[in-house]
């Protein structure tokens, strides 16, 4: 049994794209919508909750034995606001401007769906190393979309990524304006919706009648 | 009286949960499915948003906040606890969610099986959360705005979540192209609903 046997493997990159938290589970939308009006903040967003889904994950698992039943959704909680009270902490001390621009919306990790949806779905029945896999890999596919979401919104919006230009100056001169309305919050849905869009189209079983 | 209306009105339309941070979206999707629900929803929302945000603001202004404990002696005066805002807030919110569902189920069990599910989950529900952690950036200047600042947001997510819904319920004799059915087609919905909102921004009282 490698540490990244068959089964392993699933579970690390089914979230990728065809067991996707945001576009199949619908989990954890508020804040894929709300922080992505540029590259940056998508970024961050994206890393800080891999990282607090995987050790939240890993915690839960470790206990999984040990919480009684009717007090687990107190425990979950008070591990995940554990978590997320030290990765604002830590954003707050190495990049404040990013987590000036997040507002609460790293404080509303804890309401992620996500994360109860994982430690409640796959955290309180597997081992810890799985949980630990199953947290990076719906992390990731959880930030895929923000930085999907992201690059659009800060691209066809400001014509800059990462807070640099990169539509060139002679587009301008042509007549190209910027898109202002990809800044504003409803953008980011229908972007969104063209990603399951596209998706589904792809992946027919997914499909609803 | 001024400030209260000016805070109400912001708080239902300019500032709307669902149009303008998108607090509270999972349950939105989920329950939007017919009217009756989300206007069941909606409510339990709204009555938790106005119990849980005056106790929070009591919290974070007389415990949590930067000198907030000068009340208790002048030894006090330099603790700040902010840094447990949000362990304390959620766990007023999931203890409050708890009774109400105890005082529910005892008192109105019509209500309470046609909730379901949904009342347990409004403890996880980013609007709530959402709610006291922009009262404690906004600093209101009074509980009483808080308060209403509370049942404004709730207000304005009851709003939006049964507009939804009707939408959807009408939705159902549409064509829609197959993979934009379902949640696709809601996301789009949406979005058009938010900009519709936006035409508030302006108003002011």
């Amino acid at each position: 049994m490698g540490l990244l046997s068959g089964k392993n493997k699933e579970v690390l990159t089914g979230p990728l794209s065809k067991n996707n938290p945001v576009i199949v589970q619908m989990l954890g939308i508020c804040s894929a919508l709300a922080v992505t009006s540029k590259l940056e903040p998508s970024i961050v967003m994206g890393l800080s909750v891999t990282a607090v889904v995987a050790f939240a994950n890993v915690i839960i698992s470790l206990l999984r034995n040990t919480i009684p039943n009717r007090i687990r959704i107190i425990v979950q909680l008070v591990v995940c606001a554990a978590l997320v009270t030290i990765i604002s902490e830590v954003l707050k001390a190495f990049a404040y401007d990013v987590n000036k621009q997040l507002s609460v919306f790293v404080g509303l990790i804890i309401t992620n769906c996500i994360l109860m949806g994982r430690l409640e779905a796959f955290a309180l029945g597997n081992s810890p190393w799985e949980s630990f896999l199953d947290g990076i890999g719906n992390g990731l596919g959880y930030g895929i979309i923000l930085v999907i979401v992201g690059f659009f919104r800060e691209l066809l919006g400001s014509g800059t990524l990462l807070g640099l230009q990169v539509i060139p100056q002679a587009f301008y001169d042509f007549g190209y304006v910027n898109n202002g309305l990809m800044i504003l919050p409803p953008m980011a849905l229908i972007v969104v919706a063209v990603i399951i869009w596209v998706h589904r189209s792809r992946n027919k079983d997914l499909q609803e009648n | 009286m001024e400030e209260l209306l000016s805070t109400f009105v912001r708080s239902v339309f300019v500032e709307n949960m669902i149009f303008a941070y998108y607090l509270g979206m999972c349950s939105f999707l989920a329950v939007s499915k017919n009217v009756k629900t989300a206007l069941g929803l909606g409510t339990a929302v709204t009555f938790i948003l106005v119990c849980t945000l005056p106790i929070n603001y009591l919290l974070e202004n007389y415990i949590l906040k930067e000198g907030a404990l000068s009340w208790l002696g002048d030894r006090f005066t330099q603790v700040n606890l902010s840094f447990l805002s949000l362990l304390i807030f959620i766990a007023v919110i999931a203890s409050f969610t708890q009774l109400v569902e105890m005082v529910v189920e005892k008192f109105a069990p019509a209500l309470y099986a046609s909730l379901g599910i949904f009342l347990p989950l409004i403890a996880v529900n980013c609007a709530i959360l959402g709610g006291s952690l922009f009262m404690q950036q906004k600093a209101f200047a009074n509980v009483g705005i808080a308060s209403v600042y509370g049942l404004g947001s709730g207000i304005g997510w009851l709003l939006a979540i049964v507009g939804m819904a009707a939408i959807r319920e009408k939705l159902a004799y549409s064509d829609i192209p197959k993979p934009l059915k379902g949640l696709g087609i809601t996301f789009i919905i949406t979005g058009l609903m938010g900009i519709g909102f936006m035409c508030f921004s302006g108003l002011k009282i």
